[in-house]
């Protein structure tokens, strides 16, 4: 009992002992509770849809549902296809070149998510100032090739992991 | 009159009380002094209490009758309205009543700004206030997903695709909310079970709003520190519940007009067509109370800007009693500041027309006018106002107002004759 302060120094470290292990154990346990509220296996496992697009014309899309999300699948003109490529980089608040947004080979196919890269809703096709897409929540307008070209919304439409199974068939994710 | 010298008459409530002391409570709250020149604006805490007993109440009977799955909510709902014994009253009940309780809150705050009841001492019942007046919008919002029609869905789409404006983290916390890759069926279920939540943190909130309103007492009309108790004040029971219970039956009755005449007029058609994914509706909007917000959010041309000056609008209220640099609270005495409100006060409500008006042309300019001068008014005029501002004189009691010219002619007129 003549040394009260080493008897300190051995309570503090006590204490910071016993705080850290609090620590840790209430961080293992919270961890859970957060990570229970992320995609669950059963929603990880709807991550692909097969799409035949034999029946789609020149001109037009059809949009189909993948991850609760709907998926525009364009099959664009000649004259749509030259419209997109002749825009300068400069013009284009998200620059990126319409050449990397398609497949090589299989230009025609424009493969994206349909959802606006503002808050979410699904721009509306062939409207807008620039003949591609409109999104009429909050005004943002895309052009044919899906990139953002005036409004709130800051990037262009997300192109998802797609490839083509065969000619007629694409398997997106 | 405080609850320290109560001494329950009968042997048993003294039995009890001095092993909780229950009674005491109750005592201390029929005899709080309260301010004699409480105006009607006063009587919306007691309205937004029953409000908020009101959802609780009828939320738990719609639980009993709801599904929260993706595939039959929207169906439960209708069943509710068709098949459920009064069920229709309920829900009607119920939706109206939020709307009720938002219309009753805001009255509430501006009371607040308009009296300075937020300034000092009172800043910790602000802010509590506006932390319940955060879970109530939270709440509410999660309240118009669960029925799950077209604006349910895409509300909520709009609404959680905000937190994707976040750098860096912003899609993994979208994701996260969304327990999916969109607004699902994960979705519905966490919102159904927080927004079950929700209502009694809110009580839990109140609880605390009251006690801390207990200590330094109520403001009123004329802002100044009285005496407690004094011959400016009376016990609450029964002056002040009774004008409360007026009070809360003329809102009754705004409140039945709405549920029996025109239950869904502050409603959206669109919400009665189930949600679709594929499909967003020609135009969102959200609900009334939301809209100043929302204009806030759209009159900024920038993502991320937009949610910042967003949730800016509403969390700048909690610095406000550290904005208003004046020491006179109420805005009776404060002929500049007086003006400055009500024109704050219209801007708001500008704001919220623009808000459900699409975001192009004139309207789009109007916001952007609005929200300039929304957080001008905080950050500028307030402060401003405070120190420049030359304010009439204030009366040293409620009974006794200042001499003559500067009070309000009610406040001076009672004992005009004995000074």
């Amino acid at each position: 009992m003549d040394k009260p302060e080493k008897k300190t120094n051995r309570r503090d470290f006590l204490f910071t002992a016993s705080y850290t292990v609090g620590a840790v154990g209430v961080g293992a346990i919270i961890w859970p509770l957060i990570d229970q509220m992320n995609p669950d296996k059963a929603q990880q496992a709807l991550a692909t849809t097969e799409v035949d697009v034999s029946q789609v014309e020149p001109g037009k899309s059809i949009t189909v549902l993948w991850r609760g999300k709907p998926v525009f699948l364009k099959r664009r003109t000649n004259e749509e296809i030259a419209e997109a490529r002749s825009v300068a980089l400069n013009d284009l608040p998200d620059p990126q070149k319409d050449e990397d947004r398609v497949k090589d080979g299989k230009d025609e196919w424009l493969v994206m998510l349909g959802v606006c890269t503002h808050l979410g809703c699904v721009p509306l096709s062939d409207k807008g100032d620039y003949n591609g897409w409109f999104c009429p929540c909050h005004g943002s307008h895309y052009d044919v090739s899906g990139r953002i070209r005036k409004g709130p919304a800051p990037k262009n439409m997300e192109i998802p992991k797609y490839e083509f199974v065969n000619s007629n068939i694409i398997k997106i994710g | 009159m405080s609850e320290h010298d109560y001494i329950p008459k009968s042997k048993a409530g003294k039995w009890f009380n001095d092993r909780l002391p229950l009674l005491s409570l109750a005592s201390h709250l029929t005899d709080y002094p309260t301010p004699k020149n409480l105006n009607y604006w006063w009587t919306f805490g007691g309205i937004l209490t029953f409000c908020l007993l009101t959802q609780i109440i009828t939320g738990i009977v719609l639980a009993m009758h709801y599904v929260a799955h993706a595939d039959l909510a929207f169906a439960s709902v209708e069943h509710i309205m068709r098949n459920v014994n009064y069920g229709w009253l309920i829900r009607y009940i119920h939706s109206n009543g939020a709307s009720m309780f938002f219309l009753a809150v805001y009255i509430h705050i501006f009371r607040s700004l308009f009296y300075g009841s937020y300034k000092s001492p009172r800043e910790v019942i602000w802010i509590i206030g506006l932390l319940i007046y955060l879970l109530m919008m939270a709440a509410a919002f999660m309240g118009y997903v669960l029925p799950w029609g077209q604006m349910s869905f895409w509300g909520a789409t709009v609404i959680t695709n905000l937190f994707s404006a976040i750098p860096l983290v912003g899609e993994s916390i979208t994701t996260w909310l969304w327990g999916a890759y969109s607004v699902d069926n994960p979705t519905l279920n966490r919102f159904f079970s927080l927004h079950y939540l929700l209502p009694f943190l809110i009580l839990g909130l109140v609880v605390l709003h009251i006690w801390a309103l207990h200590v330094p007492g109520n403001n009123n009309p004329v802002g100044i520190d009285i005496k407690k108790p004094s011959k400016d004040t009376v016990p609450f029971h029964p002056y002040i519940t009774i004008k409360d219970a007026f009070a809360l039956l003329m809102f009754m009755i705004i409140f039945a007009g709405f549920v029996f005449f025109a239950p869904n007029v502050l409603g959206h058609s669109d919400n009665y067509i189930q949600a679709n994914p594929m499909v967003t509706p020609a135009h969102i909007v959200p609900e009334w109370y939301l809209l100043p917000f929302y204009a806030i959010l759209r009159s900024v041309p920038d993502k991320l800007g937009g949610v910042i000056l967003m949730f800016g609008a509403i969390f700048i209220l909690f610095v406000l009693p550290w904005l208003d640099t004046s020491k006179v609270r109420s805005a009776v005495f404060r002929p500049v500041y007086k003006q400055f409100y009500w024109i704050f006060v219209i801007d708001v409500l500008m704001l919220g027309y623009m808000g459900a008006m699409p975001a192009e042309g004139i309207y789009l300019v109007l916001a952007r006018v609005g929200t300039i001068y929304y957080f001008l008014h905080f950050i500028v005029i307030l402060p401003v106002v405070g120190l420049l501002e030359k304010t009439d004189p204030i009366p040293v009691s409620i009974a006794e107002p200042v001499l003559s010219g500067g009070a309000e002619p009610s406040l001076a007129k009672k004992d005009n004759g004995k000074i």
